[in-house]
């Protein structure tokens, strides 16, 4: 009898992996969860989107120009509407629902690319310097003179004299692709390098890695199998604010006129194509806008989320 | 402390002849052409001609030494002649922008006052908004107050400048028609309804750029509090019988200001880089405006100086932080 009463309360957990932890974690943070939801959300919005509501951005359709939104409709019976062009058309007859799908497609592959190759350079940069000592001082010196750099005119700068030669090389839309995704990832790869920097040096001087380098690690192997997995929560919660940083910087130079040429939409296109109309036709204005804003809000939830999932210190309260 | 500074400042001067040398070999690199918007009619010598008439025949190597020359020698010089009515300056060659033929700070004088207006403003009243609420929130952690001001400044960080003044302009000028949206920049403030008309139209710019502020002086704020408030000297402040007021006031707020005032002072060039994408929503004709014109005609002289100036203006505040952050905390020694 008691036998059995005993083996009742002892309840071996399964030996549960890291990163089921830190997603548990992850879940108790409530806005990185609506964050996360948003993301997947608009990205399946912007990739199987225009799968399921196939109407060419591009297509001009001057009767059916100047729709406004469906649900105008409510407040004001003469508007113009169209079940047809749900978010309504634009000056030329453009379908804004396929043109802010479209525009989201580009906008999150220049973010992405643009994060994964500042993430890149910054770990690079700041595992070379935090390993290596000779490379330290001088890495550094370049980081806080990059750091030293008025980085939105540059990039302007950037963005208007290499335009042409780049469009000549890879076409007008690669070309620009290329242009943008490398000017914001080599101005914002700084602070993943100061921190992955700081992390490595004090890495460094663990037992773990004295252990490893006693039975004759080389630095490269050091540095994939015992540095870099511990350095990942960092450069992790980084990526996410590259990426929320990029979204906005590729907005930012469409919105100046900069970016991509005027018949590829991005949300920062869309956004300065419409505000010359803004007056009468404020929703024009607000879709690429909300759709920009609550994308880089998404992400910094998520941001904030993993930040405090991946601290071990926080895990497990 | 002092040698520091002076280090510093002497350390800076090579940087920034370095920052101005990348600056200038991107321009120099860039196939941007100034005669492009020339008339096609032009024979090819006197375009050549009109090309060395703009200082453009020379090779890298001697062009660069004569901006700095022009820069750190020349301008100096003709602002002492201004002040003072004397002729150091002797009738040398200034930089001269070419678009409009005169000189590039001449035009940058003209737009720095409304550039200034508006950003100094708005860096002003975003810090002013931040700190309460950065102390607030920390003494009242997790409260509806705090968590209301996190929110508020992850929309800070997430809504950027060119949807919030657009959204500014979509609620309170088209619909309500309380503002104007664009700034009117002749407008000279000399009576109470000019004044006003001053007032109404710097309320969005200044707030579109204060949103920003805010949201990052705020979290820096809060979380400088927290770290003091749950220090030793606090408990003990408060086990002598001191009141909560002079507690949190007194000796929490003057250490927490330490990094804070620190980080203020690293924001006022971002500041200025986001008065660009502003200048242009609320058509302010202020440097921003300048540089996006200067870039789209290839006045490379005005962009090569207005970007110089951007960077100053970044090694100064770096330096002026650092100093200010060994001023304050007695803990930090640089020597």
């Amino acid at each position: 009898m008691t036998d059995t009463s005993l083996e009742k309360e002892v309840v071996i957990e399964k030996p549960r992996n890291q990163w089921l932890d830190v997603w548990d974690q992850f879940r108790t943070h409530k806005g990185a969860v609506f964050g996360l939801g948003f993301l997947i959300f608009i990205t399946l919005f912007a990739t199987i989107g225009p799968w399921l509501w196939q109407v060419d951005p591009g297509r001009l359709d001057i009767r059916n120009k100047d729709l406004r939104p469906i649900y105008m409709a409510l407040f004001d019976g003469d508007a113009k509407v169209s079940w047809a062009n749900p978010m309504g058309t634009d000056n030329l007859g453009r379908d804004i629902m396929a043109n802010i799908m479209q525009g989201g497609r580009i906008s999150l592959a220049v973010g992405w690319t643009a994060m994964i190759l500042a993430v890149f350079l910054g770990t690079l940069i700041g595992v070379l310097a935090g390993y290596f000592r000779r490379l330290d001082g001088i890495l550094m010196r370049f980081t806080d003179l990059v750091l030293s750099l008025p980085l939105l005119p540059l990039l302007l700068v950037m963005m208007l004299l290499f335009r042409d030669p780049l469009r000549a090389a890879f076409g007008p839309e690669n070309g620009i692709f290329i242009l943008i995704v490398t000017g914001i990832g080599i101005t914002s790869w700084m602070q993943t390098a100061r921190i992955v920097r700081g992390d490595v040096m004090a890495l460094k001087e663990r037992e773990f890695v004295l252990a490893a380098r006693s039975i004759g690690t080389p630095a490269r192997r050091m540095i994939t199998r015992h540095l870099l997995p511990n350095v990942l929560s960092p450069i992790m919660v980084s990526a996410t604010l590259g990426l929320a940083t990029a979204i906005i910087t590729e907005s930012a130079l469409s919105f100046l006129g900069l970016g991509f040429p005027s018949d590829f939409p991005t949300w920062g296109k869309i956004l300065f194509d419409s505000v010359d109309r803004m007056t009468a036709f404020p929703e024009r204005v607000l879709w690429p806008g909300l759709a920009i804003s609550l994308t880089v809000l998404a992400v910094n939830y998520i941001g904030d989320g993993l930040r405090d999932a991946l601290d071990p210190r926080i895990r497990g309260l | 402390m002092l040698t520091y500074t002076i280090r510093r400042l002497l350390l800076s001067i090579p940087t920034l002849i370095f920052i101005a040398f990348v600056i200038f070999m991107l321009l120099e690199l860039a196939p941007g052409d100034p005669m492009a918007s020339m008339p096609l009619s032009i024979p090819p010598e006197v375009r050549q001609q009109m090309r060395e008439a703009l200082g453009l025949g020379e090779p890298w190597w001697i062009r660069f030494p004569l901006w700095l020359n022009q820069f750190f020698i020349v301008e100096p010089q003709y602002w002492i002649d201004n002040a003072f009515g004397t002729n150091f300056a002797d009738g040398a060659q200034r930089i001269i922008s070419f678009q409009s033929r005169s000189p590039v700070f001449d035009v940058i004088a003209q737009r720095l006052p409304q550039t200034l207006w508006v950003v100094a403003m708005s860096y002003v009243v975003g810090v002013l908004i931040a700190l309460p609420i950065g102390i607030i929130s920390a003494y009242k952690q997790y409260s509806v107050f705090d968590q209301a001001g996190t929110f508020i400044s992850m929309i800070g960080f997430s809504v950027p400048p060119f949807f919030s003044g657009v959204l500014l302009i979509v609620i309170f000028s088209v619909q309500l028609g309380w503002l104007p949206s664009i700034y009117d920049t002749t407008l000279v403030v000399n009576s109470w309804d000019t004044f006003t008309q001053q007032l109404q139209q710097m309320i969005m710019p200044v707030m579109v750029l204060a949103l920003q502020t805010t949201a990052q002086v705020s979290r820096y704020m809060r979380a400088s509090m927290l770290d003091n408030l749950s220090q030793d000297y606090v408990r003990t402040a408060r086990a002598k019988g001191m009141s909560e007021s002079v507690v949190v006031l007194k000796h929490v707020l003057r250490n927490s200001m330490i990094p804070v005032v620190t980080v203020i002072a690293l924001g006022i060039p971002s500041i200025f880089g986001g008065a660009i994408i502003t200048e242009q929503i609320f058509k302010v004709n202020g440097l921003g405006q300048l540089l996006i014109i200067a870039l789209q005609g290839s006045d490379i002289p005005m962009v090569m100086t207005i970007t110089f100036l951007l960077a100053v203006l970044i090694v100064m505040m770096n330096l002026i932080a650092d100093v200010l952050y060994g001023i304050l905390d007695p803990r930090i020694r640089y020597d």
